[in-house]
């Protein structure tokens, strides 16, 4: 089934498949996510999106198969490892530091970037001082990049959902990430902001370099700025391919709209 | 921080240097007593505070800090001064063997296993083969330490309570500036990181696990040095002075001083300090019921705690400024 392609693969998924008891969450799924692209994962309700989401940041145990990131396998690397080998990610139902400010938050997404201990911390030798300083400035070039400059201060849990969804993004790009996997991030934005979302998601992949994999329940969001789309089905893929071929595809209008021709 | 905040912080040190000239020797005493359990409330809050491990055992540690100075200046001969950064050590050590695994446990199981912690203690010290260390049920009784002979040289007279207190105090300001500095940087905010959503902490980068055991180490460490100093001051250890309702008075200091807030520490070792002899002068039948008419009171009109109710006159008091 996976041929051997995609030199250029950041991200292989490889026969996963996830049990829960007697549920089948994921069964089987393959799929890869080709560097510098922005790959859309579709799919309705319990399709096991998210599943798979949360296997990635090794949340959930695969049951089987493997999944390959960057060259190495990511099963046997530990939770907290995951942002530094290069994956950031974003929630779906928001996950942000909610007594914290907007800036504070951002400069947590460095954690993975710096190393400073207990010890140093407590003493406040230079050199701490120094990496505070530099997360600080590159967490305030984060703010610029989202517009969120006028906002450093403020406690997130005071800011407009769609607001937070800038943040949560901002925070997971301060770990300079080289996989940036973003879980619905239009749920709950409005017409417009769903519009301006996907100008930025396009616009910090070039900037920035990097590769996106997106779940999204907004088609016309997925449509427009994926290179690729996978569509799962109660755990199963059942199409891939470009926007235009998956939108085609019998299965998927089956699985969406349940007409059965 | 900013030049005016800076030039308070001198004003209010100055103060605190000065206060035992002031007073008499049994308030320089108390007061001794307010730095101690700042130490320790200090301690409690980088666990509970801003790290969200509910601890209802922190007497505990006081105590493993208490006996370490006592046994080590009664049956070993350990100046005073030497106790404290061992007390600091033993219970770095315990504190951080005890977090690893209560990393399992959450929420109230977390309280319930710190209780057993705090319930065990006291018996534990009790134990007769232990007994030629800790003196069983007796305790260790400790000489109090004079004040070192060169500031009589410099013509400064310090009695014995005067200088523990100024002691204590240098202690104090140590642990607080190390506080200060750890909870404001990268591990601080990894801290509350985990406090406020463990899972996005973890996606971060933060390793819970290690944070975790090792804000309970710090912590224990805070709360062993108080009780070593406590010890010194009381010039006295039994089990009985560290049950369970020490570890109580503790959480209640941090919450009526202020959660995750360094200078609530002070408060709400004031609050622990004083309010209950407050109490008994107004009634000797019932104190505890003042007390409790007290907490209910601080709880009721400072929800965020004394520290909260500061920064919000302090917030308002600048607006105003603004305004006019």
């Amino acid at each position: 089934m996976i041929e051997a392609t995609a030199s250029g693969a950041l991200l292989r998924v490889l026969n996963v498949g996830v049990r829960f008891g007697g549920i089948v969450a994921l069964d089987d799924v393959s799929f890869d996510v080709p560097s510098g692209s922005i790959v859309g994962l579709i799919g309705p309700n319990g399709a096991g999106k998210t599943t798979l989401f949360n296997c990635l940041s090794r949340l959930y145990q695969c049951g089987s198969g493997d999944i390959v990131f960057d060259g190495s396998s990511l099963l046997s690397v530990p939770r907290h490892r995951v942002a530094v080998i290069g994956i950031g990610r974003t929630f779906q139902n928001l996950a942000l530091f909610r007594t914290m400010t907007v800036l504070e938050n951002i400069m947590v997404g460095r954690h993975c970037r710096t190393h400073s201990g207990f010890f140093v911390n407590a003493l406040r030798l230079p050199a701490v001082a120094r990496e505070e300083h530099a997360t600080h400035d590159s967490a305030r070039a984060l703010l610029r990049l989202l517009d969120l400059e006028s906002l450093a201060g403020t406690r997130v849990a005071e800011l407009p959902l769609g607001t937070q969804k800038r943040v949560e993004l901002a925070r997971a790009l301060a770990s300079e990430p080289k996989l940036l996997l973003l879980d619905e991030p239009a749920s709950g934005l409005n017409h417009e902001e769903v519009g301006a979302l996907g100008k930025l998601i396009c616009d910090i992949r070039e900037r920035l370099a990097l590769t996106v994999l997106l779940v999204e329940h907004h088609m016309s969001l997925v449509m427009s700025i994926s290179d690729r789309v996978v569509a799962l089905n109660f755990g199963r893929k059942i199409a891939e391919g470009t926007p235009a071929e998956v939108q085609q595809h019998p299965e998927l209008l089956q699985a969406y709209l349940g007409s059965t021709g | 921080m900013s030049r005016r905040s800076l030039a308070g912080f001198a004003i209010l040190l100055l103060l605190a240097c000065a206060l035992p000239f002031m007073v008499s020797e049994y308030r320089s005493f108390q007061f001794t007593l307010v730095l101690v359990y700042a130490i320790a409330l200090l301690g409690l809050n980088i666990l509970t505070g801003y790290n969200g491990q509910i601890s209802l055992g922190h007497g505990a540690f006081y105590a493993i800090g208490a006996y370490c100075a006592a046994i080590l200046m009664d049956k070993y001969g350990v100046p005073y001064w030497a106790t404290i950064p061992v007390a600091g050590a033993v219970c770095l050590a315990a504190g951080f063997l005890f977090g690893l695994p209560a990393l399992r446990l959450e929420g109230l199981y977390l309280a319930l296993a710190t209780f057993a912690l705090g319930v065990s203690l006291p018996q534990l010290l009790k134990y007769h083969h232990l007994e030629e260390w800790t003196g069983g049920v007796q305790g260790i009784t400790i000489q109090k330490p004079d004040a070192p002979a060169f500031f009589a040289e410099f013509g400064l007279a310090l009695d014995q309570d005067q200088w523990l207190y100024l002691f204590t105090l240098a202690v104090a300001v140590v642990m607080f500036v190390l506080g200060w500095n750890l909870l404001r940087g990268r591990i601080g905010r990894a801290m509350v990181a985990i406090r406020d959503n463990h899972v996005a902490a973890e996606a971060m980068g933060v390793n819970n696990a290690l944070i975790k055991s090792l804000a309970f180490g710090v912590s224990a460490m805070y709360t062993g040095i108080a009780g070593a100093l406590g010890a010194i001051a009381v010039q006295f250890v039994a089990p009985d002075s560290f049950n369970f309702f020490l570890s109580i008075t503790l959480l209640v200091g941090i919450v009526i001083g202020g959660l995750a807030s360094i200078p609530g520490a002070l408060y709400g070792a004031l609050f622990i300090q004083f309010v209950p002899n407050i109490a008994d002068e107004i009634s000797k039948a019932a104190p505890w019921a003042i007390f409790g008419l007290f907490l209910i009171g601080f709880v009721y009109l400072m929800p965020a705690g004394v520290a909260g109710a500061v920064r919000m006159a302090v917030a308002r008091l600048g607006r105003k400024r603004q305004n006019t």
